[in-house]
């Protein structure tokens, strides 16, 4: 790679998102925008490398890309792009100041159009990657396992409805400010778990949209500082990604947090997400997402499975179902109590959920309830419940566990 | 913009209460508010039940009419609003406080094709 190259796939990392972003704000045609945005990162490949690269990458990006808008608004004829041109010459590159906190980057107002609630979830998490992230229709495709023509058909028709249905181009007022948030932040959250849980290694050319998520993750908790959950969900991801080289042995077949070798988790996430995680708690607004990562943070710090601060989780697990209250969530805590209470207390609030019938069909209500007869090995009732939960297991990782736990206990 | 609100709901559903002559229509603090929040009412009204619905259709050769809605639903399309506001946060929020979404029915909000 020549200087120029790398100087250009670094400010395609950097700064793709926002010249999009400034783009969409300055001609309101999203379309436009990236089209505009692409031709000036292929210009920058050629002027770069016979010119120099520019002092300052973005607002050469940015410039470029809206002159080149404007040439192709003047060469269309129309009567609305003569309307639109007046509008791109007349709008600032930088964007206008918001509320008190100041200047509102763009990307931040594109996050929010991204992930507005009027869009289907497929399309926020499309219309995210592409937009804000810069991944190919192709990319999403291959990463969402649909065919290209799919994609591209979610893409046009998210990007149709923002501008036919008048889907405001903005951050959203205070009033709304804390349910808009949440949507953002479900689908970062939802797009870092796609990635996560899709096995390593399946298909080379699938992009790592767990790391995608970290990125838009970090930005969402720069652009948002005064919102401890956009930081806890940050630590939340690190947290999580930090164990992903130990979730996994060398077939491919998952290991449980217990048996997994702590020293391949990655020491220095862990470090940033707990320091991310108590900047947050410290503002006193602890929300799912905090304390989601508090429970991560848990695990984190135990040197051993059994050093593990157990009382401690079934605590903050406490807490989440009186925020969001989630027969899931009661399910975690449950093994939680086992841990810290005994294994009586734990089993006791399992085959409560399981008379309540909340978690009906969902396999890791027999998984957890054989788990811990295992351990208290009563063999034959835990073998029940391993060949329930294997009915029911949704992935091949997951059945070759619980396989594996049930020839223990049978054998 | 301009956005039509389509009311949707069980017609079987007790409808607005009726109100005595002196008394507002249940609808009149939801165009107040509306007012001073700046959203034009362009027009509106409840609909008659579609039990005197009339379907038309046009083959080509003969005009077909039949009794009844379009789709026979459980909900029915119960009444309209035209509104002018900003955009669509504001169309929703005007659907959200809308009397037949706080009674438990839907309202679907459709952006009128501007005309030219």
């Amino acid at each position: 790679m020549t200087d120029a190259q790398a100087a250009v796939a670094e400010a395609f990392q950097q700064e793709w998102g926002k010249v999009v972003a400034t783009l969409i704000r300055m001609t309101g045609d999203w379309d436009l925008a990236e089209e505009c945005t692409q031709d000036a990162f292929t210009t920058a490949l050629t002027r770069w490398a016979s010119d120099g690269v520019p002092d300052r990458p973005g607002a050469w990006l940015t410039t470029t890309a809206r002159n080149r808008a404007l040439d192709r608004l003047r060469r269309s004829k129309t009567e609305a792009a003569k309307l639109q041109e007046v509008a791109v010459l007349s709008v600032p590159e930088e964007p206008a100041p918001w509320g008190d906190s100041g200047v509102t980057d763009d990307r931040l107002r594109l996050m929010f159009t991204c992930c507005h609630p009027a869009l289907t979830l497929e399309a926020r998490v499309a219309l995210t990657l592409r937009t804000l992230a810069g991944l190919t229709t192709a990319e999403i495709a291959r990463a969402f396992l649909v065919p290209e023509a799919t994609m591209a058909k979610r893409l046009t028709r998210a990007k149709h409805k923002i501008r036919d249905a008048g889907i405001p181009y903005r951050v959203p007022p205070a009033h709304l400010l804390p349910e808009r948030t949440n949507g953002v932040l479900g689908v970062l959250y939802l797009l870092f778990n796609e990635g996560y849980s899709a096995s390593a290694g399946e298909d080379l050319l699938r992009p790592d949209l767990s790391a995608e998520a970290i990125r838009l993750g970090r930005l969402l908790a720069q652009l948002m500082p005064d919102e401890p959950e956009a930081a806890g969900l940050l630590a939340l991801m690190l947290l999580q990604d930090a164990r992903s080289a130990a979730r996994l042995d060398d077939a491919g077949d998952l290991v449980s947090l217990e048996d997994q070798e702590r020293s391949r988790w990655d020491g220095a996430r862990i470090a940033e997400g707990i320091r991310l995680l108590e900047a947050a708690l410290r503002r006193q607004r602890a929300g799912p997402y905090q304390l989601q990562a508090a429970i991560a943070a848990c695990h984190a710090e135990a040197a051993s499975s059994g050093d593990t601060d157990w009382a401690q989780i079934a605590l903050l697990y406490g807490e989440l179902h009186r925020i969001v209250p989630s027969a899931v969530i009661e399910l975690n805590r449950a093994v939680a109590v086992a841990m810290a209470d005994g294994f009586e207390a734990g089993l006791a609030l399992v085959d409560e959920l399981a008379a309540s019938g909340q978690l009906t069909g969902y396999y890791l209500l027999p998984a957890t309830r054989a788990d811990l007869l295992r351990r208290m090995e009563r063999h034959a009732e835990a073998a029940a419940s391993y060949r329930e939960a294997l009915e029911l297991a949704p992935t091949d990782p997951e059945r070759r566990y619980l396989a594996r736990r049930l020839a223990e206990v049978a054998g | 913009m301009r956005y039509m609100l389509l009311m949707c709901g069980n017609e079987e559903d007790d409808g607005p209460a009726a109100h005595a002559e002196d008394e507002e229509p249940c609808w009149m603090p939801w165009a107040r508010e509306m007012q001073a929040r700046g959203v034009l009412l362009v027009e509106g009204s409840q609909l008659q039940p579609t039990s005197t619905a009339t379907t038309v259709r046009n083959s080509g050769s003969e005009i077909l009419v039949a009794d009844g809605p379009f789709a026979e639903t459980k909900e029915q399309i119960l009444g309209y609003d035209v509104i002018e506001c900003t955009d669509l946060d504001e169309a929703i929020y005007a659907a959200s406080r809308h009397p037949v979404a706080l009674n438990g029915g839907v309202v679907e909000v459709r952006p009128v094709l501007a005309s030219v």
